[in-house]
């Protein structure tokens, strides 16, 4: 997984509450057996005046002049400003891929559902939850000031305006954070414990034997 | 300590646990199809690992399959080689089952798992699928992961989480016949909303539920991550027990006995603390019809159709106008007046054998209304079609206009040509009702098969407890 520590980047605004997974990335893209290039499918049913089909490309699609995301003043977006359960639906991990292969680095939102916010997490993409007042107040400046950008510290945990003028505390889970700042993947972590886990399996077989049939 | 059947699952398969309270859990069955497991295996074998334990693995192919002229395999050659990719990694590393693409117990994955027996209580459980949550219904911890997730099982039998919180949900009394789990299901989602169960674990219990039958319980634990819920459980009782014994994988001989002894404490001790409960009631509840495009826009065969000028909240009130624009509905239009194009029977939420048996006492000696185009069945498994067919509920079906398939779970989310076109209206009993879910463009009324069943005989939505009246 690649390092998260600090970005600086533009955000847009996604005004709208429950935003599912097949939204983020409609169900005819699932069938790649790949973990890249899903970007240009994001949201593509809302982005896009065509009905999208795998393997189309850019050039050839007609994109919807109303959608956010083809708005002039997003283009290089790198940071999503949502409303509430944010990736709701389906556990498809395709939607943090199509996310983060577009370009976005974080998601920020009053709450998010649980199966995307673990899957964006393992994919370097951070899911921010700030409070619904918050929000509110970062959709008002996004509006209102065209290249509006937020900096996102890891580290310290804070979401800061350019200006400096407001800044606002996250928090993170401690193992994902340390993860996420030296890009470390779960499972070569999981495996330095290899011995308690196969310590567990005996205890577990010799309690029920059946599972082990 | 007294301890929920949740808190039980989970501190039976703890392997550690870290200074901050994150855990790591032991997983006893692992669920493999085709669309989340390609990344999965593909990060394996870079990594040069192994699975840790392949007998914990159970595979189908189900999302792309047809359910049409099987004779013909697979058309689409994208959906084709994810189907093939699956064959080839079960083949390269192995399982404890696997049922490909025209076996004759292939189905959709969270059908198969109880039916094989190859889903136990007590058992923790996980798919790349969110619908997982129910195999909860036999008393096990199932929940859906990502593909992350799904290669961190295959190397380490073992997943990296965060204890949920416990929510008890409570359905008091008995439900009206022709009123089902799906309805049960609808109305919590309508009550607490789409992110009210977000953080927790729900056990659903109750005089209601009680009275449930096992395929009944699955489709409410299935739909328990509508409500935000990765997992959603009921405890074990004979109704488990008696569902369980005889099937393939389910323990034999002693071991089922000693089995059977462990299963009956997997029940939350009398006392035990939930940091939430909602109690429903089950009498009072009847039919539940979605309006919209998201499963808590939902209200009883009774309701009308809100108007966003009645609604306070601006958030809420733009997400209604959103919904009735692209659903094509006018605000205070009866639900009985709505007329459907397409009607699907199907789903890892309503294709069990007990599905399609009301949904064919209620078309018997029916016709297919003539504005319904396409009305479609879709059983959950082979094995389900197979039992149906000895029931002779297909003839009935096939009779009454409609169409009888092949098992997969087809127009629930559209991965196979079953799909609704833009503007089509669907009594659908999948879960989701998403825009787009079933097709770009589509339009989806999340119903039970007793309901979907009567759309499809009166051209609208109707009272199923009318139509079995008649």
């Amino acid at each position: 997984m690649e390092k998260f520590a600090l970005h600086k980047g533009l955000v847009v605004p996604l005004d709208r509450a429950n935003v599912d997974t097949d939204a983020i990335i409609p169900k005819q893209f699932l069938k790649s057996i790949k973990r890249s290039g899903f970007g240009v499918n994001l949201f593509d049913a809302w982005r896009f005046l065509d009905v999208g089909q795998p393997g189309v490309s850019l050039s050839k699609r007609q994109p919807n002049p109303d959608f956010i995301l083809n708005e002039s003043r997003y283009q290089g977006a790198s940071i999503l400003l949502g409303r509430k359960n944010f990736g709701c639906g389906s556990s498809r991990e395709h939607a943090p891929w199509a996310l983060a292969d577009y370009g976005f680095k974080a998601v920020i939102a009053p709450s998010f559902g649980e199966i995307f916010f673990n899957n964006s997490l393992k994919n370097g993409l951070l899911p921010i939850v700030l409070s619904e007042l918050e929000i509110d107040g970062l959709f008002h400046d996004v509006f209102g000031f065209p290249g509006f950008q937020l900096t996102v510290d890891l580290e310290s945990q804070k979401v800061t305006t350019e200006d400096n003028a407001k800044s606002f505390n996250f928090q993170i889970d401690p193992f994902r954070k340390h993860c996420l700042l030296n890009g470390l993947d779960d499972i070569g972590l999981t495996l330095e414990h290899v011995d308690e886990i196969k310590q567990f399996e005996k205890r577990h077989k010799l309690h029920q034997p059946w599972l082990f049939n | 300590m007294l301890k929920t059947l949740y808190d039980k699952l989970w501190d039976s398969h703890v392997v550690r646990t870290e200074d901050d309270g994150t855990g790591l859990i032991y997983i006893d069955r692992h669920l493999v199809h085709e669309v989340t497991s390609p990344q999965a295996f593909e990060g394996l074998k870079l990594a040069k690992r192994r699975p840790w334990r392949v007998e914990s693995i159970v595979a189908t192919a189900d999302h792309n399959t047809p359910t049409t002229d099987w004779d013909k395999g697979i058309e689409d050659p994208i959906s084709k080689l994810q189907v093939d990719t699956l064959d080839q990694n079960i083949k390269e590393y192995g399982s404890k089952a696997y049922f490909p693409f025209l076996d004759s117990r292939q189905g959709i994955v969270h059908v198969i798992g109880p039916e094989q027996g190859a889903t136990l209580p007590g058992m923790t459980v996980v798919c790349g699928d969110s619908h997982t949550s129910t195999h909860g219904a036999l008393g096990c911890l199932a929940h859906g992961i990502g593909t992350s997730e799904v290669e961190h099982v295959l190397a380490t039998q073992c997943l990296v989480q965060k204890k949920m919180k416990n929510m008890l949900v409570r359905v008091e009394g008995q439900l009206d016949t022709g009123v089902s789990a799906k309805d049960i299901a609808l109305a919590l989602i309508g009550k607490i909303g789409t992110a009210g169960g977000t953080g927790y674990a729900i056990e659903f219990a109750g005089p209601a539920i009680e009275s449930l039958s096992i395929e009944g319980r699955m489709t409410l634990c299935n739909m328990a991550i509508e409500a935000g819920a990765r997992a959603g459980m009921i405890a074990v009782d004979q109704t488990t027990i008696d569902y369980l014994r005889g099937r393939t994988f389910a323990p034999k001989g002693d071991l089922w006995d000693q089995a059977v002894s462990y299963w009956r404490s997997l029940r939350s001790d009398p006392g035990a603390i939930f940091d939430l409960m909602v109690t429903l009631n089950g009498s009072e509840l009847i039919p539940q019809v979605t309006w919209g495009t998201s499963p808590e826009m939902v209200v009883g065969i009774d309701g009308r159709v809100p108007d966003p000028e009645q609604e306070k909240d601006i958030a809420k009130r733009e997400g209604i106008e959103q919904a009735l624009q692209y659903m094509g509905l006018e605000p205070n239009a009866s639900l009985t007046d709505i007329e459907v194009d397409k009607v699907f029977i199907g789903s890892c939420t309503n294709s069990r054998i007990e599905d399609i048996r009301i949904a064919a006492k209620v078309v018997s000696g029916k016709r297919v209304a003539p504005n319904v185009q396409l009305a479609m069945v879709v059983p959950g498994s082979g094995l389900v079609k197979a039992q149906a067919e000895q029931e002779g509920l297909d003839k009935i079906f096939i009779a009454a206009g409609f169409e009888w398939r092949q098992p997969g779970c087809s127009m629930c989310l559209a991965m196979n040509n079953d799909r609704l076109e833009a503007g089509e209206r669907c009594a659908s009993t999948s879960n989701r009702n998403f825009e787009g879910r079933q097709g770009a463009g589509g339009r989806t009324h999340l119903v039970s098969p007793a309901m979907a069943a009567s759309a499809a005989v009166n051209g609208t939505f109707v009272d199923v407890r009318q139509i079995l009246s008649e």
